[in-house]
């Protein structure tokens, strides 16, 4: 079974034009709205992008993003996190042939790949404190420490959301409403690439002297 | 243990919130007694507080609406009242430091709480009854969206008795707004209620854009949804794009204030001027969030009421949405003073202009669908009407103030605040007032008392001309928003046919109440027995009045734009017993009200710095989440017999009248 077809055009006559075709199935519906609520979290982030692009600049005679940032430390970050895209689309199939084992099996590897760049992220954070670079050193850094901690808040959030859907696999097993639920962990979890994409770009690779 | 929580936020030594808290505390304990001593509490929380029914919970946001209201009034007439006394050597009987939470928590009030929630629980209630559907895309989070809402209600309002309210203007601009200049909890108050009813707001745009969207009765395509669909559509759009601005600023200025970040700070580098550009970038799309549902509301009235359908149906939808795009492309004409140079402003400036264009095909659009028209001249109509010559006032003064030379003169004047309360009053409320009175049949089943209808509209149309053109003239003479005191005496005459203004729009606001009672206490010689005391043209006159709790027996089938007007000259409309089958009807959830209540008490230990509970009010608003997720019996079915039943009472009832 393919979760990604809609089920009303494939039941449907298709004389009939998508938008007339009545009330769309469940899953449609919790799949967009689910979209619905992406596109307005990807809103925050560009509005903590915006503050970084006018505030990178503003070190108040502080470090600047060319001496804090290490970028070897950020690319195993990044490899971290999109292999565990890579892991949570295995875990999409695994849970498209109802294999609750595989299905485990794949979370565990995508959470603790998220737990691994969230560790390499907490310690990034903890030595630049350290060296007296923290978040109220400067405008710079606060707009640094928010955007990039929301960022991982998010990962947070979404490591804790597939292991509450974890749990519920093992209790109610893969009914219809557990099924929509993965189905919007797994869109969060790669928007969440996307965004460090974005982060990766701009904060680290576009780092200012 | 309490944090910055003491006996001295309690204001005992100053006797006018005193006064208004004893009054509040007796109100809401004897309300509280009364449902108590009358039995009420069962019925209420099983029919209301944990009803996922779009319809109960687009009822609860217009009560919310209504009685905040009231509290915004308070605010307003207390302004009026200081300024017709406090010029020249008068002080008046606000000292400043009240008088700057007046004004703050009366803006914030309008147009987050009476404004915003009003429009949402209109779209609420009639959404799903126009696109022919049975209820928004996730009824439950319906519930959640609305309880949130409440709870930013309830942190605004205890911050009258405990502790204060902001005195920073309703936006709270930086460097004002940070700690180091307002150290008190007002802002905290103000960031924390809007946070979490934001939120509400958030969820709400996203359920009723799924809902528009993918939802939708077979056969009803784009072309042929209501205007007030689109306009919803539109509006709920702008909630999505918009309302995530407000919150990362907030988040911003939230970190300056507790942990010493510098986003908006004078120091460390931070930029004051980037909060007022992103406060603007969602304020500018919050004013058309709010104006657009109200102009759908009229394009219904006007439509039903003249007894035609609505002239330009394709150019009213492209100006909708042209005026949800163009309304991102005009946030910086509320700071033209910033200093952004000549080409900027320019650009905005025109921009802003633009927007005019339109508004204006709308305006044109109701008048010729009243021109030649058999207009009935009910008391919506009389808010349309009133509506349309009050707002393009408000419209053109809006365009004056786009020339950025004007603008310099008259920024942050009077003359600003009669423009924005005449496009708020006069499109907003009047537009509000105008579904309430058209929908209201269809809530409770029975009409609303039409005289004292018209008389409310009245009072509030002569009262708005009282009380705000006397501030454009002051405005244009110098007058300047948030002042307490004046000190030319020459400005006070103005300033008291203000006051006068804001007393009759006063008794407008009785009015309405007597017109509830009214209405209610004569509710069997109004009763509304056909489903279609209008004769409407639309989907939800088509279904009985009040709705069943399933909306429609069968999903209607659309044929046209206007659906239930070709249905009723269609003969046997009636359905078929034998194609009923059972339906599905969300359950009841508390869901909404207990992660409320625990956001409330993670709200409140926020603005107290009392972290310990903080933390366990959010554990606890997670836990019934949690408890809720692993719900499996999310739905009632409803069998052929009961809904047999509805329609067979219904039918009967409609043709004994």
């Amino acid at each position: 079974m393919n979760t990604f077809v809609d089920v009303a055009s494939e039941e449907m006559p298709s004389g009939i034009p998508l938008s007339e075709r009545g009330p769309a199935p469940r899953r449609v519906v919790a799949g967009f709205g689910f979209w619905l609520f992406l596109l307005s979290d990807i809103i925050i982030f560009s509005a903590l992008f915006a503050a970084y692009a006018v505030l990178s600049g503003e070190t108040n005679g502080g470090p600047s993003g060319i001496e804090l940032f290490d970028k070897r430390h950020v690319l195993f970050e990044t490899a971290c996190l999109l292999a565990s895209s890579f892991t949570c689309g295995m875990m999409m199939l695994a849970m498209e042939r109802r294999s609750a084992p595989m299905t485990y099996f794949w979370s565990l590897l995508t959470a603790a790949l998220g737990v691994r760049f969230l560790w390499l992220e907490i310690t990034e954070f903890a030595d630049m404190v350290h060296r007296g670079a923290g978040p109220a050193r400067s405008a710079f850094l606060s707009s640094f420490f928010t955007l990039v901690g929301t960022h991982g808040a998010h990962v947070t959030i979404g490591i804790a959301w597939l292991m509450i859907m974890m749990l519920q696999v093992a209790t109610i097993g893969f009914r219809p409403m557990v099924i929509r639920r993965l189905l919007c962990f797994s869109l969060f979890w790669h928007a969440l690439d996307i965004v460090w994409i974005g982060v990766f770009t701009v904060v680290y690779l576009g780092a200012r002297p | 243990m309490f944090g910055k929580l003491t006996w001295a936020a309690i204001p005992l030594n100053e006797p006018i919130p005193l006064a208004t808290v004893c009054v509040l505390v007796v109100g809401i304990v004897a309300v509280l007694a009364l449902v108590t001593w009358k039995g009420w509490w069962p019925y209420l929380w099983r029919e209301w507080i944990t009803s996922t029914d779009h319809k109960r919970i687009g009822v609860m946001y217009v009560i919310l609406a209504l009685v905040m209201l009231l509290r915004g009034f308070a605010d307003a007439i207390m302004m009026r009242s200081q300024l017709a006394l406090a010029a020249g050597h008068a002080a008046g009987y606000l000292p400043p430091e009240h008088y700057d939470q007046i004004f703050s928590a009366h803006g914030t009030i309008m147009i987050f709480f009476v404004g915003m929630t009003f429009v949402i629980g209109l779209m609420n209630f009639v959404l799903p009854l126009q696109l022919g559907v049975r209820d928004v895309a996730f009824p439950v989070l319906n519930s959640v969206s609305f309880w949130l809402t409440a709870a930013g209600v309830l942190l605004v309002n205890v911050s009258l008795g405990v502790g204060e309210f902001a005195k920073t203007g309703w936006l709270a601009y930086p460097p004002l707004s940070e700690i180091a200049y307002s150290p008190g909890v007002g802002v905290d108050y103000y960031l924390w209620s809007l946070q979490i009813s934001g939120l509400g707001t958030l969820l709400s745009g996203i359920n009723l854009t799924t809902t528009i969207l993918k939802l939708r009765a077979p056969g009803m395509s784009y072309g042929r949804m209501p205007v007030f669909c689109w306009t919803a559509l539109a509006s709920n759009l702008l909630i999505i794009a918009a309302f995530p601005i407000l919150t990362a600023t907030f988040a911003m200025l939230l970190l300056d204030r507790y942990l010493g970040f510098h986003f908006f700070t004078n120091d460390g580098g931070g930029n004051p001027m980037m909060y007022v550009n992103l406060i603007w970038g969602w304020g500018h799309p919050e004013v058309y969030i709010l104006i657009l549902p109200a102009f759908g509301v009229f394009s219904e009235v006007i439509a039903t009421f003249s007894g035609k359908p609505l002239f330009g149906y394709r150019s009213m939808v492209l100006a909708t949405m042209a005026i949800c795009v163009l309304s991102f492309m005009v946030w910086l004409h509320h700071f033209f003073t910033m200093g952004a140079g000549a080409n900027v402003n320019a650009f905005f400036g025109i921009a802003t202009m633009i927007i005019a264009v339109p508004t204006g095909v709308k305006i044109f659009n109701w008048l010729f669908t009243m021109y030649g028209g058999s207009i009935r001249f009910t008391a919506a109509v009389h808010w349309a009407i009133g509506f349309m010559v009050t707002f393009v006032i408000g419209g053109m003064t809006g365009v004056l103030m786009a020339i950025p030379p004007a603008d310099f003169v008259l920024h942050n004047s009077l003359f600003l605040i009669a423009h924005f309360h005449n496009v708020i009053i006069g499109g907003v409320i009047f537009g509000a007032m105008a579904g309430y009175s058209y929908w209201f049949p269809k809530a409770f089943g029975f009409r609303l008392h039409e005289g004292l209808g018209k008389a409310v509209f009245w009072c509030w149309f002569v009262g708005f001309y009282l009380a705000f053109m006397p501030l454009y003239v002051l405005g244009l003479m110098g007058a300047t928003r948030r002042m307490q005191h004046y000190a030319d005496p020459t400005w006070q005459p103005l300033m008291v046919v203000a006051l006068g203004g804001a007393a009759v729009i006063f008794i407008g606001i009785l009015l309405t109440v007597a017109q509830l009672v009214v209405s209610i206490r004569t509710r069997d010689r109004r009763r509304d027995v056909t489903g279609d005391p209008w004769s409407g043209r639309t989907l939800e006159w088509s279904v009985s009045s009040p709705p069943p709790a399933w909306n429609f027996a069968v999903l209607p089938t659309v044929g046209g734009a206007d659906a239930f007007w070709s249905a009723k000259h269609r003969a046997g409309a009636a359905v078929a017993e034998e194609r009923l089958i059972a339906l599905s009807v969300p359950k009841n959830t508390p869901l909404g009200f207990f992660v409320a209540f625990f956001m409330v008490i993670v709200g409140f230990s926020l603005i107290w710095h009392i972290w310990w509970s903080a933390i366990l009010g959010l554990l606890g608003a997670i836990a019934v989440c949690l408890r809720h997720a692993w719900r499996t019996d999310l739905e009632d079915s409803v069998s052929v017999a009961t809904i047999a039943e509805h329609e067979r009472a219904h039918r009967l009832r409609a043709a004994q009248a």
